[in-house]
């Protein structure tokens, strides 16, 4: 992507100043979107964000500039003002060795998105659109989305570090608003891998667009959502975002180390039941947060989070490993080369358990079964959570019975963890996603079996 | 955007690629660059200080009522002449829409505004450190229960924008704005507590490091030792940062778009009351007080004065030029776009005109309520199509007409449509927001609150 002796001089020039650490991140992303709405392809649209960031650390403090220009004199500026920021006296001429690392990539591409006729892209549009119109008559307005991103990635840094990676991105949505007597209701359901358009070779469009269509026909019948505490069973794949929410983020260690977690100087403790593994893994291949490497050139890993209810570690970035002399978990990314990277999850999910998923059901008196989530956030120093929730039921005798509203569910992470009193035995990853931490946002997977949380609040208005 | 001082180099590079336009085609460049500078401080040192410039084209081809785009994210020659051949390469395979054509002139004259921070381009780096130094130090040396903060930031930033058309749009305009923000972190017999202070403005003179300092740490200390309540139903008080962020999700329903293509449940309804008589709000991007203030909008047409609720009637809606042609009327100057996407609808500086009586005033008259200082989950518990509406909430009971204890872990629930016909009182006390929205004092009687 770069010349390599350009690298080393810009690395140079940006440690002229005294940093103890300089790195070059270089990207070149080009994309392709597509949307048919109102029952017409409305337009396609496509980019390229090429450009690099580079920052230099000394002691505590990171100095960091970017730059769209990625010649001599562009790196060049983007380096005297990234070493400038991050200036400790002394400093002179660095000379700066790279060895080459090839990162093993968790999946191969096998159809490149670029290579790809536009109309085929387009067609898949026109598919969604009908099947979702052909699900009822209710259905009166579909939106599909088809969007593919190709970010290549090179890092380089003064401890000698190059390394490279190529991250294919293809993305389906479709949603369906419903009308009926009692208003408009919306049906979401999304299709994300980090594979090219062979996506479409393995799954039907027309799937993703009934099941859309479904989900908003079925809350125009929906009653709504109960307001005060009872138990809820999450269905499997639907509740990634409530361990995302619930103990992801407090896991990440810069916000641990700022005494801004609920989860700080907890490893080695308990913190939720034997029957609950919690794993992060980059590598998991073709997962939607799948990476070679991370953005700051470690290599993807997966990392045990939880294990049998005992926490075990957390999350890890260059600067915080740098610190505190551990290993980097790879888990360093950033959105674009504009941004400097920070801790972030990639595919964290909860293994399988050893319980029967209709038991779990069969067993709850009375509470709600969630199908399927919205997004989430979460308050890491409180610990307090909430997620919404796009697809509910009230359970009712041990029956999943009537459909409810949408809504969010709000609990307290450590509390909520601890509780969780069954685990199925019926693991699915669940939906694409898209995290947001301090404005930035980074594609991310997750996953959970069947389980139940015996006591959430639920946001309703019955 | 602001008014122009001089012929500026990038709408020349806007109109040139709007001159390339062939016969039968529309052709329009929208062209933006920034400079920016972040500090964060933390532990009495600078965790990082980032010098930013981008800058990037959109370039959008209409032929044959076609549509196609595409953006680059620099200003070299050949990527600007790519976008333009890959804009016209995606026309081919968007459907034609009779509706689909640029803006045009309408004649409307762009307001007078002095939006461009022309102090701030020489203060010198020195001083921002400075100040995001300084307001660690004054956040956690005020109160014995705030040694510490997330972090504490200070950041600007200064842009440019153009538009040119072939159908003769020729517009550029540039703003400024700097901030201090900071996240105090309260600890009080094992709990943790975290909340945000801000201070925003145009020039560096107009920042307080006091006042989001102190904010920051009242907001933290005042949510020590709270509770989950037990669910009912109350009175919500909604600070004026809440109020404002309840009718940007109503000034999205109100988008033109959202309206045409039956997204919206207050479509048809022009002339009627959906809000309480007591409610008027308006979006006034020519108002210099809001920092989402701007003389054009992203097609290129002058940004106006539109009322959208008055006295709780509905006056119409939010267009861009394809919405307000397909709607029988106009653009109401509201194109909302980036460098990387198509104009969409949007409010720049939605604000609700005040009331009366002050903060004091408003509550003394709530018997039992919950006053709300933050909600979470907006994006996953509110439909604006259905308008289905609940979100986690933090903040104070009201008893009696005065702030009581504080509560955590609990939802608010009820739809956008209730909420706006059950205003009871609208305070008097303005607020202007960081993201150029203007909120007061709302108080909404007989909402379901869930807890234990």
């Amino acid at each position: 992507m770069l010349d390599h002796d350009l690298i080393r001089r810009t690395l140079g020039t940006a440690l002229r100043t005294g940093g103890e650490l300089a790195e070059i991140f270089v990207e070149d992303r080009t994309s392709s979107n597509a949307v048919f709405d109102d029952g017409k392809v409305e337009n396609l649209s496509s980019g390229r964000d090429r450009g690099a960031g580079i920052r230099v650390i000394v002691g505590e403090t990171t100095g960091f500039a970017h730059t769209a220009d990625l010649s001599e004199s562009g790196l060049g500026e983007a380096a005297e003002a990234a070493g400038a920021a991050a200036r400790r006296g002394g400093g002179g001429v660095v000379e700066v060795a790279l060895t080459r690392q090839d990162a093993p990539r968790p999946n191969e591409i096998a159809i490149l998105p670029e290579e790809v006729a536009k109309a085929r892209k387009v067609e898949l549009l026109r598919r969604a659109d009908e099947a979702a119109r052909g699900a009822g008559g209710s259905i009166t307005q579909v939106t599909a989305r088809y969007g593919d991103s190709r970010r290549r990635v090179l890092v380089a840094n003064s401890d000698g570090l190059l390394t490279e990676d190529d991250q294919v991105r293809t993305l389906f949505t479709v949603m369906a608003v419903a009308s009926g007597d009692t208003g408009m209701q919306t049906g979401y359901q999304s299709l994300g891998r980090t594979v090219g358009f062979e996506l479409f070779d393995r799954y039907d469009v027309e799937d993703l667009a009934r099941e859309a269509a479904e989900r908003a026909l079925i809350k125009l019948g929906a009653r709504p959502a109960p307001s005060g505490t009872m138990p809820v069973v999450m269905g499997p794949g639907g509740g990634g975002v409530l361990f995302h929410e619930a103990c992801g983020h407090g896991l990440e260690a810069d916000l641990v180390a700022k005494g801004a977690s609920v989860f700080a100087g907890r490893v080695g403790e308990r913190v939720a039941d034997p029957r609950i593994t919690l794993v992060d893994d980059g590598t998991m291949a073709e997962e939607w947060g799948a990476l070679a490497i991370d953005d700051e050139g470690s290599l993807a890993s997966r990392n045990v989070l939880i294990e049998d209810g005992i926490l075990t570690d957390y999350m890890w970035d260059l600067l915080r490993s740098r610190k505190e002399g551990r290993p980097r978990s790879g888990n360093g990314r950033r959105q674009s080369y504009k941004h400097l990277p920070m801790v972030r999850m990639t595919n964290t999910y909860v293994l399988a358990g050893p319980d029967d998923p209709g038991q779990i059901v069969a067993d709850t008196p009375k509470g709600v079964y969630v199908a399927h989530l919205g997004g989430g956030q979460v308050n890491t120093a409180t610990g307090d959570f909430v997620f919404g929730m796009t697809e509910a039921y009230l359970i009712e005798d041990g029956q999943i019975t009537e459909p409810i509203r949408e809504g969010n569910l709000i609990g307290n992470g450590p509390a909520v963890l601890a509780s969780i009193d069954a685990v199925g035995d019926d693991f699915a990853m669940g939906s694409p996603g898209m995290c947001g931490k301090d404005g930035q946002g980074v594609p991310v997977g997750d996953g959970i079996p069947t389980m139940r949380v015996p006591a959430l609040t639920i946001g309703g208005t019955a | 955007m602001a008014a122009p001082t001089s012929s500026p180099e990038l709408l020349g590079v806007a109109a040139r690629i709007a001159e390339m336009a062939g016969a039968g085609e529309q052709v329009e460049a929208f062209v933006a660059r920034s400079t920016s500078t972040s500090v964060k401080a933390y532990g009495g040192e600078v965790e990082s200080l980032t010098q930013a410039s981008s800058a990037g084209i959109g370039v959008r081809v209409i032929v044959d009522h076609r549509e196609g785009f595409a953006y680059a994210g620099t200003l070299d020659e050949g990527a600007v002449l790519d976008a333009l051949a890959e804009a016209r390469d995606n026309a081919q395979f968007g459907e034609p829409d009779e509706f689909n054509a640029l803006a045009e002139p309408d004649g409307v004259e762009p307001a007078e505004l002095d939006l461009w921070p022309a102090g701030l381009e020489h203060v010198p780096t020195a001083d921002k450190v400075a100040m995001a130094l300084e307001l660690e130090r004054a956040t956690t040396g005020r109160d014995p229960r705030v040694g510490g903060v997330r972090v504490a930031m200070f950041a600007d930033a200064r842009g440019e924008g153009a538009v040119a058309t072939s159908t003769g749009i020729r517009a550029w305009g540039r703003a400024g704005s700097c901030h201090l923000a900071v996240q105090a972190l309260a600890v009080h017999e094992g709990e943790t507590q975290i909340a945000a202070g801000l201070s925003v403005g145009r020039e560096v003179g107009d920042l307080s490091v006091e006042e989001a300092a102190s904010d920051a740490v009242l907001r933290a200390t005042r949510l020590l030792g709270s509770t989950k309540p037990a669910t009912q139903r109350v009175t919500l008080v909604l600070e004026p940062r809440m109020t404002a962020t309840v009718l940007g999700l109503i000034g999205g329903m109100l988008n033109g778009e959202a309206v045409l293509k039956g997204r919206s449940p207050f479509a048809g309804r022009v002339g009627e009351a959906i809000a309480s008589p007591m409610l008027t709000f308006v979006d006034d991007p020519t108002d210099p007080r809001s920092l989402g203030a701007e003389t054009h909008d992203g097609e290129g047409l002058a940004r106006r004065r539109n009322e959208l609720l008055v006295d709780g009637v509905l006056q119409g809606f939010l267009h861009n030029s394809y919405t307000g042609r397909r709607s029988g009327t106009a653009s109401t100057g509201s194109a909302h776009r980036g460098v990387s996407s198509t104009p969409g609808v949007g409010a720049a500086a939605l604000a609700v005109a005040p009331g009366s009586g002050t903060f004091e005033d408003v509550l003394a008259a709530v018997e039992h309520g919950l006053f709300v200082t933050s909600m979470a989950g907006l994006h996953s518990g509110v439909n604006p199509v259905s308008g289905d509406f609940s979100v986690g909430v933090e903040g104070l009971m009201v008893k009696g007409g005065e702030l009581a204890e504080p509560i955590r872990e609990a939802t608010v629930a009820s739809t956008l449509q209730r909420l706006l016909l059950d205003i009871s009182a609208v305070g008097a006390d303005l607020e202007w927001l960081p993201d150029g929205t203007g909120g007061v004092t709302l108080v909404i009687p007989d909402v379901a609150l869930s807890g234990t």
